[in-house]
């Protein structure tokens, strides 16, 4: 019998353990990225920045150069690499509190900018690193470590539809929102990263892709459960598609 | 444009000393009163193939700074002090990453909104860290037009030298001043600059990172004691001005704007047979300290001049510990200094 191999690690993706939790599904959004840097020949041309949350250490686990920014801040740090270097390939890697909380401005201004980087936006619903407190994108009536009751509108207002708004904003290239849920939404975000990339590749603006994915030890769920709450839970609020693929540079 | 005198505010000789430096990143946030140099790098900077972004905040700017600096490129921002404030986690974060860049505070009242008028409130922030955990920026302190452009070019190198953000504190009266200037050929900067550090070009086992992140057990530390080092490096490039100090026997020490106000009083009081002389810390960090503790070895008295409520005396004190004291006459931030009151209080001191 011969062998055929079926399978090889994306050589951007550090062969080592990672400290992620059992059925987060970061590592599977780092996967996205390198495979399609990696396919595309874009490896040595790239510079990430990371941000804080618990994708702090992906520089561990992606091998690109890469600048780290305080919370919040990556867009920011992104626009000074991409201004001062245009011809380097440069994205952010961002979490729901990091992106839409603290670092609300600073995605805000470089979408509007039209700043040709890319955002990977991973949404789960919570702050993971520092412990399961609630997020801006915390769903209504999710129990969490500062919203002990559940998270209830008059009080905490409406989770934010990160995707959305960015679509609303003429810098923006390219806006969608895929799920990790399953194989089908995988290949689905597959895609989706290659979009948001071509937006910055292409000058078109900024690209924009934000990753549904579980939080199993936050939400207090086994991997499973974890998976079909993004099925039941996230999706229904936080709808699945594409909301902006502006096919024209935005030029002055 | 090179070697010809011109006549330009302080805000603008900063800006271009940063032209000149090989500048290739400029992003800043408006405030007052250093709006000079954003505008004339709106204009001058692209011209010359470098880049301007107005940011929409200065938590933005020293991180399109941040960005910009770890891919080796010579950045900068400049603001005034609630600006320079927000900017100090970032600060800390480039200070631990060390990442090279130039930071401009033209100081203006306080605390808090305080006022858009001069002032050198913000002493302890520039020369104590300024952020949080174990750090120190040098930190240059131009009096004249000349010396800011100068010092502003020498900020850039120190900067690279040393891998370290690199602060240049001036005041509204440097700042909308205006005076003849020498300005000097552009600096022709070496392609090599941060090749061993800079981001953008490796990828996978060798792939670079710049960050102030360190979990593992010890690493923290070592990266501290890494620092501490620097730090002591650093401390052979203390620069002051000592005018007249050397058979006077009441020295005043004052920085910046206010060194330059009391140098005229020294002259006039001079004039007048009083024996005083000006040392003015050109390099608030490193601070010179050995040379103003020589001089208490001779057995000068000092009086520290400041136009805040006594900062700098303390650096002063420490310098002379043991030897001597310092008394401290401060111009109340709010208001302009007044050549007199300078005189007034050195006349008092020398009583």
């Amino acid at each position: 019998m011969s062998e055929t191999i079926a399978f090889t690690r994306t050589p951007s993706v550090a062969d080592v353990a990672s400290h992620y939790c059992p059925g987060c599904q970061h590592g599977v959004a780092h996967r996205l990225v390198a495979e399609y840097l990696d396919g595309m020949g874009l490896a040595e041309k790239t510079i990430m920045v990371t941000s804080i949350g618990c994708s702090v250490l992906l520089y561990n686990y992606l091998l690109f150069d890469a600048v780290e920014a305080p919370h919040g801040r990556a867009p920011a740090a992104a626009t000074g690499i991409k201004r001062t270097n245009p011809d380097k390939v440069v994205f952010t890697y961002q979490g729901d509190g990091d992106l839409a909380s603290i670092g609300m401005g600073e995605i805000m201004h470089a979408a509007n900018r039209g700043e040709r980087i890319t955002v990977v936006f991973v949404n789960n619903t919570v702050y993971g690193m520092t412990g399961g407190q609630m997020a801006p994108t915390t769903l209504i009536g999710q129990k969490t470590t500062t919203s002990p009751a559940g998270r209830c509108s008059s009080n905490e207002g409406m989770p934010m539809r990160m995707a959305e708004i960015m679509a609303a904003l003429p810098g923006v290239a390219f806006s969608a929102r895929v799920a990790l849920n399953s194989v089908k939404h995988i290949a689905q975000a597959k895609k989706a990263m290659r979009h948001a990339f071509e937006a910055q590749l292409e000058d078109r603006g900024l690209g924009f892709v934000e990753l549904l994915a579980t939080c199993p030890t936050n939400w207090k769920m086994d991997a499973v459960q974890a998976n079909e709450r993004i099925e039941k839970e996230l999706i229904p609020y936080y709808p699945l598609g594409v909301f902006k693929d502006a096919k024209k540079s935005g030029v002055c | 444009m090179a070697d010809q005198r011109i006549f330009v505010k302080g805000n603008e000789a900063v800006a271009m000393g940063a032209l000149d430096a090989g500048l290739k990143g400029y992003f800043g946030y408006p405030i007052t009163p250093q709006n000079e140099i954003p505008e004339f790098m709106s204009k001058y900077l692209p011209e010359a193939g470098g880049a301007f972004v107005q940011a929409e905040s200065e938590l933005a700017a020293i991180n399109m700074v941040l960005g910009a600096a770890s891919t080796g490129k010579r950045a900068m921002t400049s603001s005034s002090g609630p600006g320079i404030s927000l900017m100090q986690e970032t600060i800390s974060n480039m200070a631990g990453g060390e990442t090279p860049c130039v930071i401009v505070n033209m100081m203006r009242g306080g605390p808090g909104v305080g006022d858009i008028n001069t002032a050198q409130g913000d002493y302890f922030q520039a020369t104590r860290g300024g952020g949080h955990g174990d750090y120190r920026t040098p930190c240059l302190a131009p009096a004249t037009c000349q010396e800011a452009y100068d010092l502003t070019i020498a900020a850039f190198d120190l900067a690279f030298a040393y891998r370290t953000p690199v602060l240049l504190v001036g005041d509204a009266i440097l700042g909308q001043m205006k005076e003849p200037l020498l300005r000097r050929p552009p600096i022709a900067i070496d392609p090599a600059e941060g090749a061993d550090w800079r981001l953008g070009g490796t990828s996978g086992p060798n792939r670079r990172f710049v960050r102030s992140l360190h979990l593992a057990e010890g690493k923290l530390a070592e990266v501290n004691l890494r620092l501490q080092e620097k730090y002591r490096a650093i401390q052979a490039h203390a620069r002051f001005e000592s005018f007249q100090t050397e058979d006077a026997e009441l020295v005043v020490v004052a920085f910046g704007s206010t060194g330059r106000i009391v140098k005229s009083g020294v002259r006039k009081l001079r004039a007048r047979g009083l024996k005083v002389g000006l040392f003015r810390p050109i390099s608030l960090y490193p601070f010179p300290e050995q040379a103003l503790r020589d001089l208490a070895y001779s057995g000068k008295r000092f009086l520290t001049i400041e136009h805040n409520m006594g900062q700098m005396v303390d650096d002063v004190r420490l310098a002379v510990r043991g030897l001597a004291d310092s008394d401290f006459y401060g111009a109340l931030p709010g208001n302009i200094p007044n050549p007199d009151e300078f005189e007034a209080a050195i006349e008092r001191a020398c009583a």
